[in-house]
């Protein structure tokens, strides 16, 4: 017998109701190797990790540890034999320090000393080549230092096999590759690792096997070294899938909507936008690129009217009256009673664009109730609107009166979209309209807003894939600390430009 | 190594849950019906064993009582269904609120602050106007009470945010004490009701000569109406989107507060209304206990029926069967008060416990030992 894999999974199965979320899934892992596990959205990922962390049981198949079989049927017993998962979305106490965090819910014997925590944190951060301070509070740290504090709570624990969900998603190119250095090290300290991600490119650079599941099903695993972008796409989604974005040349440099020196502050008096010029042009894409944080809601939500300015003004150009009018103080419903079309896709699909527990009809509905004159609602054009976009985007649902909230994040996000732009709109907002959406979905979108960029509409789109910004979009304006630092064209912008202007705004360029 | 495998699928057989929990992705109607029916019979079921455990007392017989306290004779028909309609109409009240998610615990002292100024129009003016006149001048006097109940909270929550529990409920105490000075003022002798002696002039007319009718059809009505109101109006679409997502309502340009206030003004006075039937219509009296305590189980009932207005009846009707019935069985049967209280306890226990049968399916584990070793006795069998 060779040497036994550090986890194995044998035949494993787990259904919900009809839905086969796993069919017999064969899945292996060895020492000190850096899995990566690619799959489309709903072809079980997250199923599957689960049931490796005990928070699902599965129907059938087996799990073996190091050759042993096992029964994981709670997250204590993946805890028992090694196992750790860093979620998406960090389950951290805010007013906890990163010490106090780690040291949460760890049943050691003996008496509970933060100091020694701190010192075996400390000695955890330097072995893998983490930067973090125990004693920082969560609250006062960036997206990156809470993921470090999730990882290095599962190292503390003493897990050998970690699980990585979508890692990079959240994170800058730079501090991406950061990421990357430590996970190699890890790996090279003799840790298994399994690294969830849709992007291919880092799939490619960090690991060295690649599993692929599509609709719930194992498809095959293939070494790294062997396989191409192209290849992995094919496997993920079954066919062979354009992966280029046809842009077209902008159709004016006729500014549509323009932003001039405006500028906010929030509740904590903190500024969030910081004297923001911009303009975008009707018939162009104008990406927003930023680390997450940087002032593009705030930018997007003043826009559409629902963010308090401090000054600055915002002047929409009127391409039916030619009349020039200033957005700014007024409430959503008065910016489009003054003729506005204005279609904005937030970035909080179902807390914000939707409402997850209406149905795809009423849903339709959000932004059209008040027609007609009578006091009761009007449901057969949304109706009539719900069946077409189902049908026109392929949405993936039992029927129009299905909650949203039961959808899958593609669909979700076919609905906001196709409402959106079922508005017939004159400027269209979309904030990360594709995050977390597979490789279909995504360029359905991408299509979809370059359809509505050729009939003159003039597209704001805040991405957080630099590689799909330069793609895409016709110029990018860089965010940084609610600033603009830079506005590239985005046929000529390197990447490397762009992740540099992320981090550096133009006062610190002038200082240096 | 084959041994330790074979010890490992022991440990694994073992170890393995009992049953598979599966999310269900819908349920036909009747079905989910017919889980709800089964878990209030079983309720009855497991009272009447447990009655017979500890009173030893014949469960049917106690049954018959409970049936005979509700509806044994027409003026008991009559009692427990204005009851109904009083606890339903309360119950409708809060219903609009509890959809925007705005926690108006605040039904009793709304309902008495109704009854307060309904009484008090009817010591003042009494006799010196006419009695049509004087009804109207109440109807108004009532439901503006109660709307005022009902925005006062309802402002500070819009402007301040400050937590309408809390400040709902500390408003009953407020509306009790009131109306206690009323009765201090109103009745010298120091009682502590103020009856149809001093509350002589301006009463609602009995509907065919039964006082109960006007009260039970208007709540039908109302019931009818609120259904409309939250499932097919634009107000209704946007309580619920409120009450969804605030960040939502803000993003498709609604006035939050404003609905906020609305919707609290339009449950405050609905409250009104029921102090202006209690008082006007039915018991020409008022008390501090004259709402008793319907305004707080009217949120039992708002809930179980997971706000849906026609359900609400059936909700209201159980209720007030328990109580009216279990009283009766106090009395009767020589069992305490609390009887009743125990009985809406396991009640209330089997239906929310159903919830958990709705949603999910539990499919037995074949692999488990418990099934193992039923298959085995019936290998043996064989």
């Amino acid at each position: 017998m060779n040497e036994a894999y550090a986890l194995e999974m044998k035949g494993v199965s787990k259904h919900f109701g009809d839905i086969k979320a796993n069919r017999n899934v064969n899945l292996t892992l060895r020492r000190g190797e850096i899995l990566a596990l690619l799959g489309e959205n709903g072809s079980g990922k997250t199923t599957l990790m689960n049931m490796i962390c005990g928070i699902y049981f599965p129907d059938e198949g087996e799990i073996y540890i190091d050759g042993k079989p096992v029964v994981i049927a709670s997250p204590v017993d993946a805890f028992r034999y090694k196992i750790g998962m860093v979620h998406q979305h960090f389950k951290l106490v805010d007013i906890f320090t990163a010490a106090e965090n780690i040291a949460l819910g760890m049943q050691d014997e003996g008496k509970y000393d933060i100091r020694e925590i701190s010192a075996r944190v400390k000695e955890i951060s330097s072995r893998y080549g983490f930067d973090i301070d125990p004693d920082k509070k969560i609250y006062d740290m960036s997206v990156s230092e809470k993921q470090t504090v999730e990882i290095i709570k599962v190292l503390y624990r003493g897990a050998d096999i970690l699980i990585l969900d979508e890692p990079t998603a959240v994170l800058t190119p730079q501090e991406a590759t950061k990421l990357f250095s430590v996970v190699r090290r890890m790996r090279d300290a003799g840790k298994s690792i399994i690294i969830i991600t849709h992007k291919l490119h880092e799939v490619l650079s960090i690991s060295d096997r690649v599993a692929i599941l599509r609709k719930g099903e194992y498809i095959t695993t293939v070494n790294t070294a062997e396989t191409t972008e192209s290849e992995l796409t094919e496997l993920m989604v079954g066919k062979k899938v354009e992966l280029n974005i046809d842009r077209s040349d902008p159709l004016t440099d006729l500014p549509r909507l323009e932003l001039r020196h405006i500028s906010c502050t929030g509740p904590e008096g903190l500024p969030l936008l910081r004297d923001v010029n911009l303009h975008v042009c009707s018939g162009e894409i104008l990406g927003i690129a930023g680390i997450a944080g940087s002032g593009q809601r705030e930018l997007l939500e003043s826009i559409a009217g629902l963010v308090r300015l401090d000054k600055g003004e915002i002047i929409y150009h009127n391409p039916k009256t030619g009349k020039v009018c200033d957005l700014r103080d007024h409430t959503p419903v008065q910016i489009r009673e003054m003729g506005v079309r204005l279609s904005f896709v937030p970035e909080d699909r179902l807390g914000m664009g939707l409402v997850g527990n209406m149905d795809i009809v009423d849903n339709m509905m959000l932004r059209s109730y008040r027609h007609g004159h009578g006091v009761f609602l009007d449901r057969k054009n949304p109706a009539d609107l719900a069946d077409r976009i189902i049908g026109d985007l392929q949405v993936a649902t039992p029927g129009p009166h299905t909650a949203v909230r039961k959808l899958s994040g593609g669909n979700v996000q076919k609905v906001l979209v196709g409402r959106e732009i079922a508005a017939a709109p004159i400027v269209l907002m979309t904030a990360y309209p594709v995050r977390g959406l597979d490789i279909n979905s995504s360029y359905m979108i991408y299509r979809l807003l370059n359809e509505q960029k050729q009939k003159g509409v003039a597209v704001i789109f805040v991405g957080e894939d630099i590689d799909v910004l330069l793609a895409l979009c016709d110029r990018v304006a860089v965010l940084c600390g609610g600033a603009v630092s830079g506005i590239l064209d985005a046929r000529t912008a390197t990447k490397e430009q762009v992740g540099y202007l992320m981090t550096h705004s133009e006062g610190e360029n002038r200082h240096a | 190594m084959p041994e330790q495998n074979m010890q490992g699928q022991a440990e694994q057989k073992k170890r393995q849950p009992l049953f598979h929990m599966i999310k269900r992705n819908s349920l036909p109607l009747w079905h989910s019906v017919a889980i709800r029916a089964a878990a209030i019979l079983l309720a009855f079921v497991f009272t009447g064993i447990l009655t017979l455990l500890f009173t030893g007392k014949d469960p049917i017989r106690i049954a018959a009582i409970m049936f005979d306290g509700a509806f044994g004779n027409s003026l008991r028909t009559w009692v427990t269904f204005q009851n109904v309609a009083v606890l339903l109409c309360i119950s409708l009240a809060l219903t609009p609120a509890f959809k925007m998610r705005f926690w108006n615990t605040g039904g009793e002292g709304q309902v008495l602050i109704g009854c307060l100024a309904t009484a008090t129009c009817m010591f003042t003016l009494g006799g010196k106007l006419p009695d049509w006149l004087l009804i109207m001048i109440m109807t108004v006097a009532a439901i503006g009470a109660g709307i005022l109940w009902g925005l006062i909270p309802a402002i500070f929550k819009a402007r301040f945010g400050a937590n309408e529990t809390l400040f709902t409920l500390m408003m009953n105490y407020i509306a009790i004490q009131f109306v206690e000075f009323f009765l201090k003022v109103a009745d010298k002798s120091g009682s502590n009701t103020v009856g149809p002696n001093l509350l002589s002039h301006g009463w609602i007319p009995a509907l065919f000569g039964e006082k109960y009718l006007l009260n039970i059809l208007l709540v039908a009505v109302l019931t009818v109406l609120m259904y409309i109101y939250l499932k097919y109006s634009k107000h209704g679409y946007e309580i619920s989107v409120v009450g969804e997502s605030e960040n939502t309502a803000r993003y498709i340009g609604v006035n939050v507060k404003r609905v906020i206030l609305r919707t609290m003004a339009l449950s405050g006075g609905i409250c009104g209304f029921v102090g202006l039937m209690l008082v006007g219509a039915t018991s020409h009296s008022i008390d501090t206990n004259l709402a008793g305590g319907y305004g707080f189980t009217g949120i039992m009932v708002a809930w179980l029926a997971q706000f849906n207005p026609l359900v609400m009846t059936f909700a209201s009707l159980l209720i007030v069967f328990l109580q009216r019935g279990a009283g009766e069985v106090s009395t009767v049967a020589g069992l305490n008060q609390s009887f009743s209280d125990i009985v809406t306890g396991i009640l209330l226990f089997f239906i929310i416990g159903c919830e958990f049968f709705i949603r999910y399916q539990l499919i037995p584990n074949r692999e488990h030992k418990f099934f193992a070793k039923k298959q085995t006795q019936e290998e043996q069998v064989q």
